[in-house]
């Protein structure tokens, strides 16, 4: 019995470490790539051999790249405002306010958010070329509230549900107006929440690539995802491998420092949607 | 109270503000979507060209199906539904959907029952089951295609050492291991989020039946099919038909890994290289109609059947 039980740990164990390994490895690997010079790319290491800057200078002293970094905050972070701004007062209204049809609209919503965006892509480019914004940030601010104002709005949705009726009866009682409530009583409430919705929003923006691909035609306004996607050497052989994993570093582990600071938010974040029932 | 709001109830009064509320969001959304998705829907009925976006004259369905009967009698089909590119995409698309999502979710719901126990470190796994998440899709398909390169790659170097395969392969630029390829990244990057819902799911789940079960001595294999799955079926059908639809009209990681293969070419990089690439606007606006129909359908069909309530309005 007890060897039985030593050995089922001992397997427990084992499936942790290779969960923790295929995770985490190819990431690992792009890292220690992105420290490797010139000839040292072409042989396999599997432990860090040199600690090489040159493809971090190289990717840095690109404008461009610099540029398409500044491009995607820029982008990411107006469309989450914008979202956030117009989901607070909605969810309100979705969670809290009972009306004919709720159930039917909150469906509407989750369907646009899940739809595929190729089946807006031709309507879309019209819309970006009538507004003469075709290759600006505006296109993609504009055409990314498809994704980030379905899913700001589902998620705040799920956190108004759960606060206590009794705040808002007690603001009620008050004479407090629907707007007073949400401005004054829930707004404050509701901040890690905001953070949360407004983080995984920023996400999606960040990484968004079929948009961005399609409305943009210049180098300068490229966002990142599509910098990085479009870059490649003169042939199959002269691929810049380094470079490349340096920017995938570059941009990637900002985004990692934040999901692991936030993590527990952001798994209550992410199963909000579906899960609850 | 009642009187200051023009005799209306407190209600009445929250149902108006409600829709003002409701207002803005929704004019936003048939702005950028219910607009282009019915303009889509037009081009695909139209010969509009990316040059001359309002130029397009009506022709009904042929960029669906048009058949002319020739004077030798020799019948002419042509449009999408006579496109063999695109059933191969519309094969590609299944095939990846379907095992895509069947081994996320066999993976997935080992990680959520090991996440689910009780150990040392366990919000270390956490943490790293996270990081695939995190890392941008165009990122991870970059990542990938340096580890699957054929000469330099790492992934060929480990099967060598390991007596897997005899010689080198080029993963993502052969018809036959293209697919492989990007169900591998794919499986490898979005198991971490199949597992987060389940653990949502097999959190809910009261411990004292497991201790119930234990005490009555039920072999663990049986209190999983019999207790836990049963129990964590609604989390588990919804996270199901999240990853479904996602993987449906997936085009980021297959544009980047495997560009310009046919073995993997799906629906959604199809109509966009018909749309942009090929100049043929409206024939690619038909093919992304045909695969909004195809989801809404698959959707209706999975709510109807299974009886998911997506909304969460029926809890309350």
């Amino acid at each position: 019995m007890t060897a039985q039980k030593l050995l089922s740990t001992i397997g427990f164990y084992a499936l942790v470490v290779v969960i923790v390994v295929f995770s985490v490895f190819p990431f690992y690997y792009a890292i220690i790539t992105s420290f490797a010079s010139g000839t040292e790319l072409f042989k396999v290491n599997y432990l860090p051999k040199s600690l090489d800057w040159g493809n971090y200078a190289q990717v840095l002293g690109q404008p461009n790249f610099i540029r398409s970094v500044a491009n995607s905050v820029f982008i990411a972070t107006t469309t989450v405002t914008f979202a956030l701004f117009l989901a607070v007062t909605a969810s309100y209204a979705l969670a809290r306010v009972r009306f004919r049809g709720r159930g039917l609209l909150l469906m509407t919503i989750l369907a646009v958010s899940m739809f595929p965006q190729i089946a807006v892509l031709a309507g879309l480019f019209e819309l970006v070329r009538f507004l003469g914004i075709f290759n600006t940030p505006w296109a993609m601010i504009m055409s990314y509230v498809i994704f980030t104002l379905p899913f700001t709005v589902w998620v705040l949705t799920t956190f108004m549900r759960d606060l206590p009726m009794e705040i808002e009866e007690a603001a009620i009682v008050d004479g407090a107006t629907p707007w007073i409530i949400i401005s004054k009583v829930f707004l404050p409430l509701l901040w890690p929440a905001l953070v949360t919705t407004g983080l995984l929003a920023f996400i999606g923006a960040w990484n968004e690539f079929l948009f961005a691909l399609t409305f943009t035609s210049s180098e300068t306004t490229r966002t990142v995802p599509v910098a990085i996607g479009l870059l490649s050497g003169a042939s199959q052989q002269e691929i810049p491998w380094g470079p490349i994993m340096a920017a995938s570093v570059i941009v990637t582990v900002p985004l990692i420092i934040l999901v692991l600071i936030f993590q527990r938010k952001i798994v209550a974040g992410l199963t909000a949607g579906g899960v609850k029932g | 109270m009642t009187t200051n709001s023009g005799g209306l109830s407190l209600t009445q009064q929250r149902q108006r503000a409600a829709f003002w509320f409701i207002a803005p969001m929704l004019a936003a959304l048939f702005f950028v979507a219910a607009w282009p998705l019915l303009r889509t829907i037009w081009f695909s009925f139209t010969d509009t060209t990316l040059s001359d976006l309002y130029g397009g004259e009506w022709i009904g369905f042929d960029n669906y199906l048009s058949i002319r009967v020739l004077e030798s009698g020799r019948v002419i089909y042509r449009g999408t539904l006579a496109d063999p590119a695109w059933w191969n995409a519309v094969w590609n698309t299944v095939r990846f959907a379907f095992v895509s999502v069947f081994f996320e979710t066999i993976l997935g719901l080992i990680v959520a029952l090991v996440l689910n126990a009780e150990f040392k470190g366990r919000g270390l796994v956490r943490a790293a089951i996270l990081i695939p998440w995190a890392i941008p899709t165009i990122v991870s398909a970059k990542m990938w295609a340096w580890m699957l390169n054929d000469q330099f790659g790492i992934l060929n170097d480990i099967a060598l050492n390991l007596g897997l395969i005899s010689q080198k392969i080029a993963w993502t630029a052969s018809t036959d291991t293209a697919m492989y390829a990007v169900l591998m990244v794919d499986i490898w990057k979005t198991t971490p989020f199949m597992a987060l819902l389940i653990l949502a799911g097999l959190q809910m789940v009261p411990r004292d039946i497991y201790e119930a079960a234990k005490i009555d001595g039920v072999n663990p294999v049986k209190v999983f099919f019999r207790i836990t799955l049963p129990l964590i079926r609604p989390a588990l059908a919804v996270a199901i038909i999240f990853r479904m639809l996602d993987a449906l009209r997936i085009f980021d990681l297959v544009y980047v890994l495997t560009p310009n293969s046919a073995a993997t070419k799906t629906m959604s990089v199809i109509s966009r290289e018909n749309m942009i690439d090929f100049d043929k606007f409206a024939y690619g606006a038909a093919q992304s109609t045909l695969l909004f129909a195809i989801i809404a359908v698959f959707v209706s069909l999975y709510i109807w059947l299974g009886k998911v309530d997506l909304s969460g309005e029926g809890q309350k």
